[in-house]
C-alpha cells in the first residue's frame, strides 16, 4: 500500500530573536555579515511556559484548520522530540489528550534531531504499509532555545524553536513516500550533545560556564555543537546518503527536480551542493525567518515550496536529514 | 602544494581584511575577522583546494597560518 503526504502545517512562536536583538547583545559580533552567511535572519523563541508539547498541539491545530481535516480519521500518532514536556509520560499521549484524538490510536515518542522528520516520514510508511494505520500524524517539535546558554552568540545565532505537523495518509495526497537510506554513528555523540538532565549525569547547580575559544560562554547543562566536527562530518556523509537514495530510488541526480536538505544553515549547505554537484535553482533554501529548527526544518521548507508553486512542475524529490547522533536520513519523493 | 596560494585561498574566505596582512606568520585567531563561522570557511577551503579534512582540533593547536599550512600539506 502507498504512503502519501496529505498536508504539512508549521508554528513558530510568537517571541522573535531578530539580528538587531543579538547585535544589542554582542556588539564585538558582525551579525548583519554572519547573517548573509548563515541565511538567517530571525529566529523565533517559545515562551518560558510554552514547550514542545504546546508547540505541537499548535501545529496540528492548525494543519486541521488549513486543510480541512477531520481529526477523527487520525488514528497514529507519532511525535519527535529532544525537548520533551517530561521524563515520562510520553508527550504524545499528553498531546493526543490537549488534541482530543480517538483513545483508540497509537502514539509514541521517538527522540532523533535533524534527521527525526525523515525516520518519522519512514515510520509512517510502515505502519500504513503494514495496515496498522491509516492516517498518521508525524509532529516535529523542538525547545532547543531552553538549552542554549544566553551567552553562547554562535548557537544563539543558528538555532530556532518550531513545531511542524504533517499528516500521511493512505488516501492519496500531493506526493507519495519512495525508498529510504538510513545511518548511524553513535562515535559523534559527544559533538552534538546536552550533557547534563538525564540519568547519567543529572543537572547541577554547580557548573563552571566554560568560555570556547570564539568568545561563547556555554555549562554542561546547554546545548554544545562542535560546529568543525559537524561540518566535516556532513561533508564526508552527506554526499554518500545522497549517492545511496538515488541509486536505491532508480534515479540519476538529473532525474530530481528538487533537494531539500535539512536547513542547517546557508553557508554548510552550499558547501555540501557544491559538494554534490547539485544546481543552485534545484537546491531549495527556506530558512531566513525562522533558523535551524532540527526536526521541523524539512517540513518547513517542504510547505514553503509547495508555497511558492516550487513543486507544480516537479516530479522528483529527494529530502535528506542528518546531525545529531550523528543520524542520517534521505528518501525521495513522488509528485 | 604551495605557501603563496594557500595564502591567497585563506585571503579569499575574509572579506574585511586586507590582503596584505595575511603572511605566514599572521596569527589567525588575532585577526578581528576570525570567528566559528571563518573556522568554518577554513575548513570548508582545505576540503574544496585541497582535498584535507581539517578538524576543530588541528585549528585549535595552530597559531599561525603556517602551522595550518603544513597541517594541510601533510594530510595532502
Amino acid at each position: 500500500m502507498k504512503a502519501n503526504i496529505k498536508a504539512i502545517s508549521y508554528y513558530l512562536p510568537e517571541e522573535v530573536l531578530s539580528n538587531d536583538l543579538i547585535n544589542k547583545e554582542f556588539p564585538e559580533w558582525d551579525i548583519e555579515k554572519i547573517s548573509s552567511k548563515t541565511g538567517i535572519n530571525s529566529r523565533h523563541i517559545s515562551a518560558k511556559d510554552e514547550f514542545s508539547s504546546d508547540m505541537a498541539v499548535k501545529a496540528a491545530e492548525r494543519l486541521f484548520a488549513e486543510h480541512n481535516i477531520d481529526k477523527s480519521t487520525i488514528d497514529y500518532l507519532l511525535f519527535c522530540t529532544q525537548s520533551p514536556d517530561y521524563f515520562l509520560p510520553t508527550t504524545a499521549c499528553i498531546i493526543q489528550d490537549k488534541l482530543g484524538l480517538n483513545t483508540s490510536i497509537g502514539a509514541l515518542d521517538f527522540n532523533l534531531g535533524c534527521s527525526g522528520f525523515v525516520y518519522g516520514l519512514s515510520l509512517a510508511k510502515g505502519l500504513i504499509a503494514g495496515e496498522m494505520a491509516k492516517n498518521v500524524l508525524l509532529i516535529t517539535s523542538e525547545t532547543y532555545s531552553k538549552f542554549i546558554h544566553h551567552k553562547d552568540k554562535s548557537n544563539k545565532t543558528i538555532f530556532g524553536d518550531a513545531a511542524a505537523a504533517t499528516l500521511i495518509s493512505s488516501e492519496e495526497g500531493f506526493c507519495s513516500l519512495g525508498k529510504f537510506i538510513f545511518g548511524t554513528d553513535g562515535k559523534g555523540a559527544e559533538n552534538l550533545i546536552v550533557k547534563q538532565g538525564g540519568m547519567r549525569f543529572p543537572v547541577s547547580n554547580e557548573n563552571e560556564d566554560i568560555h570556547d575559544e570564539y568568545g561563547n560562554v556555554r555549562n554542561d547543562k546547554n546545548l554544545y555543537m562542535n560546529g568543525a566536527e559537524i561540518f566535516n562530518f556532513t561533508g564526508e556523509f552527506v554526499p554518500k546518503l545522497t549517492e545511496a537514495i538515488l541509486e536505491k530510488s532508480n534515479l540519476t541526480k538529473e532525474d530530481i527536480d528538487l533537494y531539500i536538505f535539512h536547513q542547517a544553515n546557508k553557508y554548510m549547505l552550499n558547501h555540501l551542493r557544491k559538494k554534490i554537484k547539485i544546481p543552485e535553482e534545484k537546491f531549495f533554501i527556506a530558512m531566513e525567518e525562522c533558523g535551524n529548527t532540527v526536526s521541523s526544518t524539512i517540513p518547513i521548507a517542504l510547505y514553503e515550496a509547495q508555497e511558492q508553486g516550487k513543486l507544480t512542475e516537479s516530479k522528483n524529490l529527494i529530502l535528506a536529514g542528518f546531525g545529531v547522533g550523528y543520524s542520517w536520513a534521505a528518501c525521495n519523493l513522488i509528485i | 602544494m604551495e605557501i603563496n596560494a594557500f595564502l591567497k585561498n585563506f585571503a579569499d574566505i575574509l572579506d574585511d581584511t586586507d590582503a596584505a596582512l595575511i603572511t605566514q606568520e599572521t596569527v589567525f585567531r588575532d585577526l578581528d575577522e576570525w570567528n566559528s563561522l571563518t573556522a568554518l570557511s577554513l575548513i570548508a577551503m582545505a576540503d574544496e583546494e585541497y582535498s584535507v579534512k581539517l578538524t576543530g582540533d588541528d585549528i585549535k593547536s595552530s597559531d599561525s597560518l603556517n602551522d595550518i599550512f603544513e597541517i594541510i600539506k601533510n594530510k595532502g
